[in-house]
């Protein structure tokens, strides 16, 4: 049952829920074992699969997720979160920058904030920043021109971490982002943004 | 030489592995004299795998052993496996 760990975690990430990500990977392996003499020996075989867990869930379970509206993404300006939280004295210390942001968002913040994000933008953060995926297998995975992938990385990104610094601003770790950004950030939420280089 | 801006604007593509063998020579050289810009590109890379780390779930238990029984069931009757 090779890569069955890591497909899981994207199902789950896809699905929100362990009944359908089960269901999700099953049908995967089904149709994987089926389809195996449509595999070219020599590529890539878990980009393979991620394809069928993709093309799966799109097909089988997209129909019944409550989907957010891309308009409801956050939009927010480059490097939002760490011109919050890339300054704070306590990341200085002597601690590493990664243990503290390690310690600054729980386990279940991180996959909320992975969660939240719409699925057009959820997929390729998945396959991009959890999975590793190159550019060129995320728009073959996706069936999406490259530039489509680039696009919604940059703009997914983005609301993943004003999402996490949500988290963070929660739990009383950081302070409230301040009143110039909170007015920006809060006049551009508000502009039309469904529209993809699709 | 590129300015902050413009390295700043190549920090997620650079991370994604993404940037031709010269762009990322161009974007070296500015990060070993600029420090704030390296700041920013240190702290990135440890959010990426900070994410990254945090998303992995572990496999319910007996779910292997089910996946397996079900590439070994002719589970519709149809004559083939699954």
């Amino acid at each position: 049952m090779v890569f069955a760990p890591q497909l899981y975690s994207v199902a789950l990430r896809m699905t929100r829920n362990p009944a359908d990500a089960e269901d999700l990977l099953q049908e995967t392996f089904l149709r994987g074992y089926r389809g195996f003499e449509g595999f070219t020996q020599g590529t890539n075989l878990r980009a393979w699969l991620f394809r069928i867990l993709t093309n799966t869930f799109i097909n089988s379970y997209r129909a019944k997720q409550r989907r957010p509206l891309e308009r409801d993404l956050a939009d927010v300006e480059d490097l939002y979160l760490y011109r919050r939280l890339g300054s704070l004295e306590e990341l200085r210390a002597s601690r590493s920058a990664e243990d503290q942001l390690f310690d600054m968002f729980t386990d279940d913040e991180v996959k909320q904030a992975l969660e939240d994000l719409p699925e057009i933008f959820r997929l390729p953060i998945l396959l991009a920043d959890v999975e590793g995926f190159a550019y060129k297998e995320i728009a073959e995975i996706l069936d999406i021109p490259i530039g489509t992938v680039m696009s919604r990385l940059h703009r997914g990104r983005k609301a993943l971490h004003k999402a996490l610094f949500d988290f963070a601003h929660a739990r009383g770790l950081v302070g409230a982002a301040d009143s110039s950004t909170a007015t920006s950030t809060s006049t551009s939420s508000t502009t039309p943004t469904d529209r993809d280089d699709a | 030489m590129p300015d902050c801006d413009d390295t700043l604007r190549e920090l997620q593509t650079f991370l994604d592995g993404e940037l031709s063998d010269d762009a990322v020579g161009t974007m070296q050289a500015h990060l070993d004299g600029c420090p704030d810009c390296l700041q920013a590109f240190d702290f990135h890379a440890e959010l990426r795998s900070v994410i990254a780390a945090k998303c992995h779930d572990a496999l319910p238990p007996g779910l292997l052993a089910r996946l397996e029984q079900c590439l070994q069931a002719d589970i519709d009757g149809d004559g083939r496996i699954g």
